[in-house]
């Protein structure tokens, strides 16, 4: 899959560059001439959505940044500047919280298609890894980004979390003290929270570049889990093929980016983020955005301070070991069925548990959270290593070709 | 999927949906949630009434703005997608109040002038500050520059759920709570009773009765219209790009849809051959 590239430029000017800085060449291997499997299904175009969000993010971000005050006292009023004065500056504001929130949707299908089709698995297994590095730094970015709206909800947001490092035994306080740049959350945490939000997406492009390479060493996995044996047969060039296919995904994925930025852009907004931070009035209910609140709900469905935090970095980096935990020889939950079961009892749970976040921690609910964190984990921890090799699995196909052949027979002869 | 297990599964999550709808059921009867209303600017292509804005206006300087600031530029108050009032009559309005100047004059001295449509709308002259407000009032009555998005009310499932579905969609939410709030005085006897507060206690006694304002335009001096007319004045002030935003959103769905339509049918055609 990578190697010399193929391409020979057409115009002197091209080959004159093209021996100097061959840019080109490398674009023709990676995202022209490329083989993809040709059994790919629409679960395999979320990549391609995740980085144009990523690439909307940062430049929604960046122009608001040349309008945003980072300080306690102006950071609110620069953003009501942003969404009355500044010429579609509501269009931009919209456009990166509600982002944001797809960037996360888009990122748990694709991260769910891995877990579901073995993607994680050898050779894989780094590809893998460096994904879940990408999810925890989007994460982190993500927390850091709601902050500065300095609102009341950013606030108690950023006093919660930032609370938890000073669960670490002996050094816990004093960190936590390093962090604020004070004694509370304040004007010094809000000033480094922006710099490390503008920071943060670089980080995870670079990461990006790196997944992106992993993937096209060891090419992608596809829905039937079946390596490619022979390039002709299996696979499809990925210009016009993927290109075409993911390009269609994205238009449908900017419908509904588009529904929510211009029908209802308040609707994944808390409301209490519309009120001034004010240290001595707390919200009611302190919820993180949706995409945090499965984490939410298992750091507080454990009753210890320093075990619910470690049980909620655990939660995102057991995700790191499944290429360990799951050793089964046959890649997709297609042929799977007892995989598949659990898989989407899995689901349930990480639904569930994102209900859970968004509640009132009453005693009934904690004991299902509990229910469901030991679910969470157990599916990782458990069934994984369980059902490695004790599962019966359904044969797997010859080869892709094969796949494809036997799910549509051809109208003409096949190409041999 | 193992079919066997589903009947168990759905009978367990109905016992649990009863159990739960009766919960809710019971409490609404203590802290019922506020009534949806008809607002000219609901729904994909709702848009706002200007006249319904002027009355909100006028309502909010007879009446509010004696307590709450509204922090937003005077010169929004002639959006044409808004209230729409002229440029003149803007400016006019301005010059009435007395605005600080952000710099000191040449001898250093802060000084007060004739607004004009540029600066934001000043806080109540009493009030410079929300320590002053709630001292005299126990709590700072809020700035309404907001209010209408900082407002909102459990919806439950599975509303919130379908709250985001095209046609059901549901964004009026601090509108109506807002509505509620100042229809919800159902206790003569206790001024600072509200039926739809949390808790039913509110710092801020009933602002407005039947006959408060007298309209230009005819419209009935109730309460209702009051309510409806400010709100919705309110909710302007917290969201006036939602007009050109909806007007923008139907183009750009358009656009998108043909651009979907056509990307499918070229993909379609591509895939042809790889078969």
């Amino acid at each position: 899959m990578s190697g010399p590239t193929t391409y020979v430029p057409k115009s002197k000017i091209g080959r004159w560059f093209e021996s100097r800085l061959p840019m080109v060449g490398l674009v023709h291997s990676s995202f022209i001439a490329y083989p993809v499997p040709r059994n790919l299904n629409y679960m395999w175009t979320f990549g391609a959505i995740l980085s144009f969000m990523l690439v909307a993010q940062i430049v929604t971000g960046v122009v608001l940044a040349m309008h945003y005050v980072p300080s306690a006292t102006e950071a609110f009023g620069s953003i009501q500047h942003i969404m009355r004065d500044v010429n579609y500056g509501w269009l931009i504001r919209y456009m990166h919280t509600n982002g944001a929130s797809l960037f996360f949707l888009a990122c748990y299908i694709h991260m769910l298609r891995g877990v579901y089709y073995g993607s994680f698995k050898p050779p894989r297994e780094l590809l893998w890894i460096i994904g879940v590095v990408i999810y925890f730094l989007m994460a982190a970015t993500a927390f850091l980004g709601y902050v500065l709206p300095w609102g009341s909800m950013s606030f108690a947001g950023a006093t919660v979390i930032t609370n938890l490092f000073s669960a670490i035994p002996l050094v816990g306080n004093a960190f936590t003290h390093w962090l604020w740049g004070g004694y509370a959350v304040g004007d010094p945490t809000l000033n480094r929270f922006f710099s490390l939000h503008y920071l943060l997406p670089f980080i995870i492009a670079a990461l990006v570049g790196l997944h992106v390479w992993a993937l096209h060493v060891t090419g992608q996995n596809n829905p039937d889990g079946v390596e490619v044996q022979n390039v002709e047969r299996d696979t499809v060039a990925f210009t016009p093929y993927a290109t075409m296919k993911d390009v269609f995904a994205l238009s449908l994925w900017l419908i509904l980016y588009a529904w929510l930025i211009f029908y209802i852009p308040n609707y994944l907004l808390d409301a209490d983020n519309s009120i001034l931070a004010n240290p001595l009035a707390t919200p009611a209910h302190v919820v993180p955005e949706w995409y945090l609140l499965p984490f939410y709900a298992i750091l507080r469905a454990i009753p210890n301070k320093l075990v619910g935090v470690i049980a909620l970095f655990a939660s995102i980096a057991v995700l790191a070991f499944i290429p360990w935990l799951d050793r089964s020889p046959v890649k997709s939950a297609k042929y799977r069925p007892t995989y598949r079961f659990f898989f989407w009892v899995f689901v349930a749970c990480g639904i569930g548990l994102g209900w859970l976040g968004s509640q009132e921690p009453t005693a009934g609910l904690v004991l299902i959270a509990r229910i469901l964190t030991v679910g969470y984990f157990g599916f990782f921890l458990v069934i994984m290593p369980l059902l490695s090799f004790t599962e019966k699995t359904k044969p797997i196909p010859a080869s892709i070709a094969d796949a494809v052949l036997a799910k549509k027979p051809p109208i003409t002869a096949p190409a041999e | 999927m193992i079919r066997s297990k589903t009947p168990a599964l759905v009978s367990i999550a109905l016992a649990f949906a009863l159990a739960g709808g009766l919960a809710v059921a019971q409490n609404e009867a203590e802290q019922p949630k506020p009534p949806r209303q008809d607002w000219s600017f609901a729904g994909m292509f709702g848009i706002y009434d200007q006249a319904q804005l002027q009355r909100g206006f006028q309502v909010y300087k007879e009446v509010c703005s004696n307590c709450h600031a509204l922090s937003i530029p005077f010169r929004e108050l002639s959006d044409p997608w808004g209230p729409g009032y002229s440029p003149d009559q803007v400016k006019a309005l301005a010059a009435t109040y007395q605005v600080t100047n952000a710099q000191p004059n040449d001898k250093g001295e802060i000084f007060k002038r004739p607004g004009t449509p540029a600066d934001v709308i000043p806080r109540p002259e009493s009030y410079p500050n929300d320590q002053a407000a709630a001292a005299a009032f126990g709590k700072a009555p809020p700035d309404m520059n907001l209010l209408a998005k900082a407002r909102k009310y459990e919806r439950g499932f599975p509303w919130f759920v379908l709250d985001a579905l095209p046609g059901l969609e549901y964004q009026e939410i601090g509108s109506d709570y807002i509505h509620a709030i100042l229809t919800g005085y159902t206790k003569p006897d206790d001024p600072q009773w509200n039926l739809y507060y949390p808790g039913h206690k509110i710092a801020m006694p009933q602002p407005i009765t039947d006959g408060a304002v007298k309209y230009a335009d005819g419209t009935p001096p109730t309460l209702q219209n009051y309510a409806k007319d400010v709100t919705a004045f309110l909710t302007w002030a917290s969201e006036p790009n939602l007009p050109e935003r909806k007007k923008m959103g139907l183009g750009v769905m358009i656009f998108l849809f043909v651009l979907a339509g056509l990307l499918y049918f070229t993909k379609k055609r591509i895939w042809e051959a790889a078969h």
